[in-house]
Order: C-alpha cells, then sequence, then structure tokens
C-alpha cells in the first residue's frame, strides 16, 4: 500500500480566494459593518430630535409641555454655565451621585454577602426565604416617605432608599449563583484539600460572579432611582429637587434636562461597569460573533 | 503503624449503600459489594449505565458514607475525606476563572503550601504533560485533551497514594483517549498510587488495569474479577490488537453482556 501516492495539481484556486484576499474582504466587511452602525444610531437620533423640535415649533405639539431640544439645550447651558435658582448644578449632582453611590456599594455588599451565606446554608435558606418574599412584595418607593420621616432630609433616607432597591436584586442573583454552583466543580476543591472558608472564597463566590455581575449592571440604576425618588418626596438638593421645583414652575426644558443629566450619567456608569466587568471576567470564552 | 504498613489501599467488606431518590423514595445502589485494592494495584470497575459504579468512589472519597458494611483506606475506616486520595472526575472539574497554572497550584495551597512551592511544583507537573507552554491559559483556551491533562496534574501533584477515576476518559474522542491512556500508565508508574478507574468501556479497563471488576446491573455487586495478565509497560494504542487481549475481552464481555442486556430490558420496561 506504498503506491498511493496521489498527484494533487498545484494553484487551482479561483481568483480573489487566497489567503490575503480572503482577510482583507473580512477586514474591509467588518469597517463597512461598523460605519453602518453609526451611520444608523446617530441618524435615528437626529431624526427624532429634528422631529420633535419641528413639531414644537410648528406647534403640532404643546411646547409648553413637551419643551423642544433647543430649549432643553439652552436649560442644559444655562444651568452648567450660570448654575439653577437653587445653587450649582455640579453641586445637586455630587449630592445624588454621592446617595447613589453609597446605597450601591452598601446594597451590594449586603447583598452578595447575605445571598452567599444563605445560598450555602439550606436550613437558613428555606427558614428566611418566606420574610425576604414578603418584603420583596414591598414596591420600595412606598418605603421612601418611611425612610425621609425617620431618617430626615438628608442624605441617610435617600442612601436607605437605595439601599433597599440595590440589595434585594443582588440578593437574588447571589443566592441563586451560589446555588448553581457545579457539583463536580465543588467535589473537586473539597477533594483537593479546601476547608469550607476556602471552598466559598476560592470556588463558590467567583463563580457566582457572572451572576452577580448581571445583577450589578442594572442595579446601579436602581440606586440612581432610589435616591432620585428620595429626593422627590423630600430634600434640599439633588437632581430630584431639581425636577421636582422644574415640575412646580412648569418648567417643563427644566424637568427634560433634568433627566438627560441623570441619562448621561446611567450611561456612564453602565460603560464603567461593563469595563470592570470585561477585566475580571478575561476567563470566560468570547461569544462566537462578537456583536456589540 | 504495623497495620498500616501491610494493610491494603482499600477494602470495601460486604457494604451496601442506600440513598433517598429525588422522588423521597428510598433506592439501594449497591448491594454486599466486597473489594480489594492492593497497594500499587490497577483496579478497573466495568458495569452497566448508571448501575452504581460511581457510588463505589464516592464511598471511599468520604462524601458519601455506607448504610451497611465498611470500607478502609490503608487499613484504617474512612473518616470524612482523605488527603492521601487523588480524585479524577468525568465532567470538566476544572475552576474556569484560574489559568492552568492556578489550577494545578490549587491543591498545595488549599493544604496550605507556600504559594512559591505551589508554583515550582505545578510548573514541574505541567511539565510532565506537557503543558508548561499553556500555563498561562483559561480553560476554554484548551482542547478537551488538553483540559483532561490539566485535571489530572492538577490531581498528580498533591501525590495521592490512592487515585479514583470516575469515566474520566469518556467524553474524549477515540484518538485523544489512547493519548490520554498512556500519559496516564506514565503517571501511574511513576506515582506508585493504587487506582480505581472507573469506566463502561471494556477495553479500556483492560488496556489499563491489573484487575477487572465486573458488576451486575444495579443495585451494584460484584459479579466476577479478572486478573489481567499482559506485560508492562504496556503500549495502549498496540495492545488491543494481541490474541491474549482480545481473548480477555471477549471473555469478560459475554460475562457483562447479560448484565448490560438485564440493564437494557429494565430500563425499556
Amino acid at each position: 500500500m506504498t503506491d498511493a501516492t496521489v498527484n494533487i495539481p498545484t494553484t487551482a484556486f479561483r481568483p480573489g480566494t487566497s489567503d490575503a484576499e480572503i482577510e482583507a474582504a473580512a477586514a474591509k466587511a467588518a469597517v463597512h459593518r461598523r460605519h453602518t452602525v453609526t451611520f444608523w444610531r446617530l441618524g435615528i437620533l437626529l431624526v427624532f430630535l429634528g422631529l420633535w423640535e419641528i413639531a414644537g415649533r410648528m406647534a403640532w405639539i404643546d411646547p409648553f409641555f413637551y419643551a423642544m431640544p433647543s430649549t432643553i439645550a439652552a436649560r442644559l447651558y444655562e444651568w452648567i454655565t450660570e448654575g439653577t435658582s437653587e445653587g450649582p448644578l455640579w453641586y445637586h449632582l455630587y449630592v445624588t451621585m454621592e446617595e447613589s453611590v453609597l446605597g450601591f456599594v452598601t446594597g451590594s455588599v449586603a447583598g452578595i454577602i447575605i445571598g452567599v451565606a444563605l445560598g450555602r446554608n439550606r436550613m437558613a435558606a428555606d427558614i428566611f426565604s418566606i420574610y425576604i418574599k414578603v418584603i420583596n412584595s414591598i414596591p420600595r418607593v412606598v418605603l421612601a416617605p418611611i425612610f425621609i420621616m425617620i431618617l430626615g432630609l438628608g442624605l441617610a433616607s435617600k442612601v436607605a432608599l437605595a439601599f433597599v432597591m440595590v440589595f434585594f436584586v443582588v440578593f437574588h442573583n447571589a443566592f441563586q449563583g451560589v446555588r448553581e454552583a457545579d457539583r463536580a466543580m465543588i467535589a473537586n476543591a473539597r477533594i483537593l484539600g479546601a476547608s469550607d472558608w476556602q471552598l466559598t472564597r476560592s470556588v463558590i463566590v467567583p463563580s457566582a460572579m457572572s451572576w452577580i455581575f448581571a445583577s450589578l449592571h442594572v442595579s446601579f440604576g436602581f440606586a440612581i432611582i432610589g435616591a432620585i425618588v428620595g429626593e422627590f418626596v423630600g430634600s434640599r438638593y439633588g437632581i430630584g429637587l431639581l425636577i421636582n421645583i422644574a415640575k412646580g414652575s412648569f418648567d417643563a426644558a427644566g424637568m427634560y434636562a433634568a433627566i438627560v443629566i441623570v441619562m448621561v450619567v446611567a450611561l456612564g456608569a453602565e460603560y464603567l461597569m461593563t469595563m470592570v466587568e470585561s477585566r475580571l471576567a478575561k476567563w470566560r470564552p468570547q461569544p462566537l460573533h462578537e456583536t456589540q | 503503624m504495623a497495620v498500616e504498613k501491610t494493610a491494603p489501599a482499600i477494602e470495601l467488606i460486604n457494604v451496601s449503600r442506600r440513598f433517598l431518590s429525588p422522588t423521597g423514595k428510598s433506592l439501594t445502589a449497591i448491594r454486599d459489594f466486597t473489594m480489594t485494592v492492593e497497594r500499587g494495584e490497577f483496579v478497573a470497575v466495568v458495569g452497566p449505565t448508571g448501575c452504581g459504579k460511581s457510588t463505589t468512589l464516592n464511598l471511599v472519597t468520604g462524601l458519601a458514607s455506607p448504610s451497611a458494611g465498611e470500607v478502609r483506606v490503608m487499613g484504617a475506616p474512612v473518616k470524612g475525606i482523605d488527603p492521601r486520595i487523588g480524585f479524577v472526575f468525568q465532567t470538566d472539574a476544572l475552576f474556569p476563572w484560574r489559568t492552568v497554572i492556578e489550577n494545578v497550584m490549587a491543591g498545595p495551597l488549599f493544604r496550605g503550601k507556600p504559594k512559591a512551592q505551589a508554583q515550582a511544583s505545578a510548573r514541574d507537573w505541567l511539565a510532565r504533560v506537557g503543558l508548561a507552554r499553556f500555563e498561562q491559559h483559561y480553560p476554554h483556551q484548551l482542547s478537551g485533551g488538553m483540559r483532561k491533562r490539566v485535571a489530572l496534574a492538577q490531581t498528580f501533584i498533591n501525590g495521592p497514594e490512592i487515585l479514583l477515576m470516575d469515566e474520566p476518559f469518556s467524553a474524549l474522542d477515540v484518538q485523544t483517549r489512547v493519548l490520554m491512556h498512556e500519559e496516564l500508565l506514565r503517571l501511574w508508574s511513576e506515582a506508585k498510587a493504587s487506582v480505581v478507574f472507573v469506566t463502561h468501556d471494556l477495553e479500556e479497563a483492560i488496556a489499563l488495569a491489573d484487575k477487572v471488576y465486573v458488576l451486575t446491573a444495579g443495585p451494584a455487586t460484584v459479579k466476577s474479577v479478572y486478573t489481567i495478565d499482559l506485560p508492562r509497560p504496556r503500549v495502549v494504542a498496540d495492545i488491543r490488537y494481541e490474541q491474549r487481549f482480545i481473548d480477555y475481552s471477549r471473555t469478560i464481555w459475554a460475562d457483562l453482556k447479560e448484565e448490560v442486556e438485564t440493564s437494557y430490558a429494565r430500563a425499556a420496561a
């Protein structure tokens, strides 16, 4: 069976199928695709804002209620350069951020610790699950007046509200993540010699981390909601207060301007979070088709 | 310590194990099971799917305790997880968030070795399984066979005197599996550990083991024991074409076949 050599004719490729050409074509297609996405993203935004502006100017909608992109931009400019009627914009933004970040950090740390603890302890989980369900069924924002009554108009009541908004989301995901930890992996760690604490720290928590991160993404938004609702109900500073005052003086542009500020902040936070996550999760396989 | 010196590595004496099924019924996984593994012996356990083969291993690790009978490791009854035992799992049990070298270092670090020492020893073991170039990779970047080799290094680094393997290569393709067999036999002959290798692949069992235990359809008990008298060192890729291998294969299969058919008939009923 040594005479089984097959003569393969060399270079029978069709034009345009060489390695370099295929790679170049793929790179070109990728660039093209990115441009198309950016074009449509910008285009849709511009059309939306343009239609809004025109509809306002042509009085199809009443600018008194709906404002117009131009008046909103003017109000933002005024707030940034001259400050609001309640003092400098930056201070209000700082107050809201301080409340949100404090509530977010304390809420997620507590959520992770208690979630992992209950996830590791079946009995405790069974006992406490009913209370957690009951408390979880309360719409969180109704707690705002209570917190303000107890903790006053300052920082503490907003942080408390942001905390309860964040805590349950993170708690649930941490708990679930711990429960989903792979059995074989746990047995492996045990046989390799891990103590209970080592098992929790170096196997259970890391394997729950992708669940926890999924919740952290949404929960910073929740923390902002908590802070703003708290400011709504009663406060001396903050973006929520600005919205409340704008509402009181029928200043539509002011309300939308405050919303834009919150949007920008929330997007920035989301971006930061994604960056941190992709840093921490570099061990995870990339999805097969990377889309943005 | 006189007892420790002479006692077999593993003894299961008339062991039964009952467990609670998810529906709340008590089931018997193994019944009157007796097996002895001598020091340095390589024992393979074959039996029909789902007959309780894995349960025997869990009894030895201490992850499960017997409902009747006695399990002894190195002459002493099993109490909790024994540090002299290593376990290779069927599924991928590596930690995916750790690099290859961090995975291999896990055992020594869990056991309180200093980091530098763990690292040096992990490097050494990675070199022995031919993965020195991959120490900074993550498990998902490796092929199935490479991941198994990491798992072997992760287990062998602890210097186990007893090695338990639960269908470790069943997820690999046939060619990779043969390479892994060679790798395992080489590591085993250097480490001189006692091995219990659970598998449903009879040829794998004969190619690797000194003794093959055939189990009955569940509840499992020992049906027969065959001593495989093939010379070592063995070349797994070639041994399967030898006449004696084929004879063993035919004899044991005739025995095993009945149990497989029983198990199959039960599942179909």
